[in-house]
């Protein structure tokens, strides 16, 4: 991993009205770094990463993506991004040829060189003679393994996981965070969230948001030994259950 | 009398077997869960049990009535959530339960005793729109709306799904509170953790059932010594033990990587071939197999 910054948070807030959903978070990520971004639902997570992937804006604070300024250029922060997310990854009437082309296309790479890099990346995902197939007919670990290797396809410096691995079998979910390490190795930022603890353990650093804040932000390692837990899962109840009584 | 029972069920989708030849057979006052991944058959399984899908072959018997000739009367027994949230996202929450209440022949009022842990918990919230509540919320509210009309079997498509490890947390508890009330629970779930809470659990993949049992004779069927080996370089410490021809399997669980090794190999010997190889300090310990080790060798077997 190294010192340079990808992500940069300063005291970000976000409001909706009088509701407060980013309560001045302050991070970075660096380039390389597979960062993992925890909370209970209603945190406050998807409204940070739909700022982060300029689809939303700061109420205040300095947000930069890729040394892009969040507030004033979002439309460049989606193009040297790359997203995906558990919901909604690929058109399932697409065969895996057409949604590579697709998505090629959207993320503003040039027909010839999709068609020509096409090959490559069916062949580093065992999918050659699939290249035809319709997404519907494929088990669900393989679409979302596609959809990752999609949504890096054009060299983004950062990925975006929104719960990449929800409901997929034990064999491919640990292929997918393979995956996630080769293209941290390669130098893309990996940003997840997940609701598997065990997997918040593979990443670098692992922040936890509860009620809008960033509660606690480290390696798993030190986060583990501060308050002293076995596993991230025991941490993560530990910090968020307390103030959670109110539904 | 079994509270379920499934003789050689069996549904297909055109080409595709979304459930193949299973059967079990459930106690009254279980809490018996369906532990397997998207895909798996739970959902299709969980439907014909709740009256909903005819099987392609097969039968399936709640309280020794037949799904498919019985259905009517079977309805007035089961609470199904299914795994979508399809409550009336423009009703209340108040609205959605009475109309639950109403189309059962009873009343809020009648089974509230049943609905008080989980409902008061909302009822802050009754007048608030379906559409507008948090996930945890909604959770809640489709539990409550299941249970209204007091039936005898729960059955619950993967309510934990997307739920944060917290609210999981909570729901179980609820489901515990549940299961003392003499309701029979049928639950499904991705997450192999929530197993230990269950009963008995059957694991299931690509539409067939691999194991059934408790979760504690489902891991000790896991009959080969495990290993926990530990490095804080993790990428590289999975990469060297699977280079390695002494280690049997080699998966990464969080943050240890779970081994297994071949007669006559001491564990000290991986960690003198680590150090070798660059990765000085790492750490193995003998495990006690958790759930996913026993899914994964499994999985590994029937393919």
């Amino acid at each position: 991993m190294n010192e340079q910054k990808v992500i940069e948070v300063d005291s970000l807030v976000k409001k909706f009205g009088s509701f407060v959903a980013n309560n001045n978070l302050t991070f970075d990520v660096y380039k390389g770094e597979i960062f993992g971004f925890l909370g209970a639902n209603g945190a406050g997570k998807t409204t940070a990463i739909r700022i982060l992937c300029g689809l939303s804006r700061p109420s205040s604070g300095k947000v930069k993506v890729a040394g892009i300024d969040a507030a004033h250029n979002p439309e460049e922060i989606k193009k040297r991004i790359g997203y995906m997310s558990q919901r909604f990854s690929l058109y399932e009437d697409l065969t895996v040829s057409e949604n590579i082309e697709l998505y090629g296309g959207i993320y503003g790479m040039r027909m010839k060189e999709i068609r020509t890099r096409t090959p490559e990346l069916l062949s580093r995902l065992n999918f050659t003679g699939y290249a035809d197939t319709l997404i519907r007919s494929l088990p669900l670990g393989l679409r979302q393994k596609l959809a990752f290797a999609v949504a890096v396809f054009h060299e983004p410096e950062i990925v975006f996981l929104d719960e990449p691995t929800s409901g997929v079998d034990p064999i491919t979910r640990r292929q997918f965070w393979e995956m996630i390490y080769e293209t941290a190795g390669n130098g893309i930022t990996v940003f997840v969230t997940t609701h598997y603890m065990d997997e918040a353990e593979y990443c670098d650093r692992v922040t936890i948001m509860n009620e809008g804040r960033i509660v606690a932000l480290d390696t798993p390692a030190a986060l583990r030994q501060k308050y002293g837990t076995a596993s991230v899962e025991e941490l993560f109840v530990k910090i968020t259950r307390p103030k959670k009584e109110s539904v | 009398m079994a509270a379920a029972e499934a003789y050689n069920v069996t549904h297909r989708f055109g080409n595709l077997t979304a459930v193949d030849n299973v059967s079990f057979s459930i106690g009254e006052g279980e809490l018996f869960g369906f532990i397997g991944p998207d895909g798996s058959g739970k959902t299709t399984l969980f439907r014909i049990a709740a009256t909903l899908v005819i099987p392609s072959d097969g039968r399936m018997t709640l309280f020794g009535l037949d799904t498919v000739r019985d259905y009517k009367e079977l309805r007035n027994h089961i609470g199904y959530m299914p795994g979508r949230f399809s409550l009336y996202q423009d009703l209340t929450v108040q609205e959605n339960l009475d109309f639950y209440a109403t189309i059962f022949g009873t009343t809020i009022k009648e089974n509230y005793h049943l609905i008080e842990p989980i409902y008061k918990q909302i009822e802050p919230f009754r007048k608030r729109l379906a559409g507008k509540l948090s996930g945890g919320m909604k959770q809640k509210l489709a539990l409550s709306c299941a249970l209204i009309h007091k039936p005898k079997i729960l059955i619950l498509d993967e309510p934990t799904t997307g739920v944060d490890a917290v609210s999981r947390t909570e729901f179980w508890e609820m489901l515990s509170g549940l299961k003392a009330e003499g309701i029979t629970i049928i639950v499904s779930t991705p997450y192999m953790d929530e197993a230990l809470r269950c009963d008995r659990i059957a694991l299931i993949q690509s539409g067939k059932i691999m194991g059934i049992d408790t979760p504690d004779n489902i891991r000790k069927s896991y009959t080969k010594r495990l290993y926990a080996v530990r490095h804080p370089e993790k990428y590289k410490l999975l990469l060297a033990l699977r280079s390695l021809p002494l280690a049997l399997s080699c998966e990464p669980f969080g943050d240890s990587v779970h081994i297994t090794l071949p007669e006559g190999t001491r564990p000290d010997d991986i960690i003198s071939i680590l150090n070798t190889a660059g990765l000085p300090d790492a750490s193995i310990t003998e495990i006690i197999a958790g759930i996913e080790d026993v899914f994964l060798e499994l999985m590994k077997r029937e393919s």
